[in-house]
């Protein structure tokens, strides 16, 4: 694997460079938090930052995306026709993103990208991108990406991994797309052979200063239906307001809706990101819903991330542990309690606890 | 790539009121592209998004049968937004199908098996479609008997009645057509719940014979017990389940029970399968 150095002023000329080749995002400060965004001419990527307060999920997936147009005009030959909106999508690049939320695309991908149905619109955005992440050397006290299948050095889903030591700024070449994108940066110089022994002993430290984790190997073995009647959701989701922030900013939260939305004789059908926090999201139009109650929305999130999909497709939980859902929720709900909760939940000394009250 | 969202352009090509309370309407429509007939390839069981542009999208029972040639067919319950609209339009308009979608009645495992089809009220659309299939000349053989038991609230209210009427004179599907209750003395008919008519007419369950069952919960849950008392195993009895849907593919997450999306990994279950299932639905 090909390690580069990059100084300060290749890392200032190269990012303009790749701006001729690719759409360049990378976080930057607005407001309080930083975000993605697409930058500008000259401007730079701020490295100097923990996490976005958003996860970069909306660069491929964006929260509000036009699928088709029509024409309501009788007088037009395709009255009421639904006509694709162009999408070729040009080159783009994500500098810094962290290893957690990197790892959030494999994820989200064994949904829009199927043996049977290729979602279009996410797999070509998803092709065009290159993401060089940036190694993370310390953690919040809310990180657990080292029991949630990557880590603060975590390399899948990356195809450049940026690693930066004081000053010094060092690029791990991962992928053939990596290479591409770092030679039209011009980033060249390779390091000192000491470097790797060097980086090696960071990712340790960075590791180990992961503070908190969650025990997952028990998903797997309990049953469907012992999880979802175990008694303890009615209290976790208590505080709950179903206010849906959990699901926007998770990096791997990826339900949509779609809608119409008409303009005179002309509309557009476009999707939406949806949350199954939401009453209406499983409202059917006879007024029935599966999902009344708020502690069966609940339920619905963490079984989704921590037990269908474990279960659907053999590759972990389908969460990276960014935090971001436990630093923004409003009343402090923890998935890594719910998560040690599951995995640890026995049916059998639950049954034996009530029969004794 | 196919972009699955779009949705194949569809003329109406005839609209017929199928019930006295005009609540239900059939819709045959002819494909604009001829080629997009061949991509809508269906089996029985399987459904499609019918597309409103300026509304959305709704998932409906495919009712016509691949053995009909030309056209597809819908019966459509007017409930929603999109459902009240599509009741307003008329002949000749244009809209817009996706599918075929979810998995059709597992015909490779019904074939050399009794039959026996209990549906009620207006989820009898799948089914007729299935009879249709399973009564044209070059499939009847592959069957052994077919019971066919189907109830609606009054003669009025039932679907399909011309073609009720005629799979009743005929002596290779046995036909319980049954009401709730009326006061018409011409109905020639039965009188009584589905449930009741099943424990009647049903024939014993065993390894040979599968139920498929299509009807509103109330239905359901009466009669279940009653297959269960008749020896049915539950690997026998198919179901075919309906949630709030918008992808139609397994993709936007909202109508799954459990693992399975009622969509995709839908919509006919085994009530072996529902057993192991959240009953979200």
């Amino acid at each position: 694997m090909k390690l580069i150095k990059i100084d300060k002023q290749s890392w200032d000329e190269g990012i303009e460079k790749t701006k001729s080749a690719y759409r360049v995002f990378g976080p930057v400060k607005e407001k309080n938090d930083h975000e993605f965004k697409l930058l500008e001419k000259s401007e730079l990527p701020d490295l100097n930052y923990q996490n976005t307060r958003l996860s970069p999920k909306s660069i491929i997936y964006p929260q509000s995306q036009i699928m088709f147009t029509y024409s309501l005009d009788e007088n037009k030959e395709d009255f009421r026709i639904m006509k694709e909106v162009e999408n070729v999508k040009s080159p783009m690049a994500i500098i810094g993103i962290r290893p957690c939320d990197a790892l959030s695309f494999p994820i989200v991908r064994r949904n829009f990208d199927t043996p049977e149905y290729q979602d279009t619109y996410w797999i070509k955005a998803y092709e065009a991108t290159t993401f060089v992440g940036l190694a993370c050397n310390t953690a919040c006290s809310t990180c657990f990406c080292t029991s949630a299948g990557t880590g603060p050095f975590g390399e899948e889903g990356l195809d450049v991994l940026l690693i930066a030591d004081g000053d010094d700024l060092y690029a791990k070449i991962i992928t053939p797309k990596g290479e591409a994108f770092a030679s039209s940066a011009g980033w060249t110089m390779e390091a000192e052979s000491a470097v790797a022994s060097k980086i090696d002993e960071m990712k340790t430290t960075a590791e180990s200063s992961i503070a908190s984790s969650v025990a997952t190997d028990q998903l797997k073995n309990k049953t469907t239906l012992e999880l979802y009647d175990a008694p303890f959701w009615e209290q976790e989701a208590f505080a709950c307001i179903n206010c849906g922030t959990c699901t926007y900013v998770c990096p791997t939260c990826w339900c949509f809706d779609v809608q119409d939305e008409t303009y005179g004789k002309s509309g557009i059908r476009m999707r939406n990101w949806d949350s199954c926090m939401f009453p209406l999201f499983t409202h059917h139009a006879s007024g029935h819903n599966p999902r009344n109650l708020k502690y069966e929305r609940v339920r619905q999130r963490f079984m989704h991330k921590l037990k269908y999909y474990v279960d659907k497709y053999d590759n972990g939980i389908q969460c990276v542990g960014c935090g971001r859902c436990i630093r923004f929720c409003p009343v402090n709900i923890d998935i890594r309690k719910i998560c040690d909760k599951m995995n640890s939940f026995d049916p059998e000394a639950c049954a034996c606890e009530v029969t004794s009250s | 790539m196919q972009n699955p969202y779009l949705p194949y352009p569809v003329r109406i090509d005839e609209i017929i009121t199928e019930t006295e309370d005009r609540s239900l309407k059939t819709f045959k429509f002819v494909f604009l592209n001829p080629a997009d007939e061949e991509k809508f390839t269906y089996e029985s069981g399987q459904f499609g998004e019918l597309s409103i542009p300026g509304l959305g999208e709704i998932p409906i029972g495919i009712a016509s049968s691949p053995m009909e040639k030309g056209f597809i067919k819908f019966t459509i319950f007017k409930t929603g937004k999109v459902t009240s609209y599509l009741h307003a339009m008329k002949e000749g308009d244009i809209m817009g199908v996706r599918g075929p979608l979810g998995h059709p009645f597992p015909w490779k495992t019904l074939e050399g098996k009794n039959i026996v089809i209990i549906g009620g009220g207006f989820a009898f659309t799948t089914l007729r479609s299935s009879i249709i299939s399973m009564l044209d000349p070059a499939n009847r053989s592959k069957f052994k008997d077919i019971h066919v038991i189907y109830g609606a609230r009054s003669p009025g209210m039932l679907l399909y009645k011309d073609e009720l009427a005629a799979w009743a004179k005929r002596d290779d599907i046995h036909m319980n057509i049954t009401v709730d209750g009326t006061d018409d003395p011409d109905w020639k008919y039965l009188t009584g719940f589905v449930p009741t008519v099943t424990e009647q007419k049903a024939p014993p369950g065993n390894s040979d014979t599968y139920a498929i069952i299509c009807g509103p919960p109330i239905m359901i849950k009466f009669t279940q017990p009653v297959l269960d008392n008749l020896g049915y195993n539950h690997d026998n009895i198919l179901m075919s389940l309906e949630n709030k849907m918008k992808c139609g593919i397994g993709i936007c997450g909202r109508c799954n029970i459990g693992k399975d999306f009622v969509c995709k990994d839908g919509p006919v279950f085994t009530l072996s399968q529902l057993n192991n299932m959240p009953k979200e639905y």
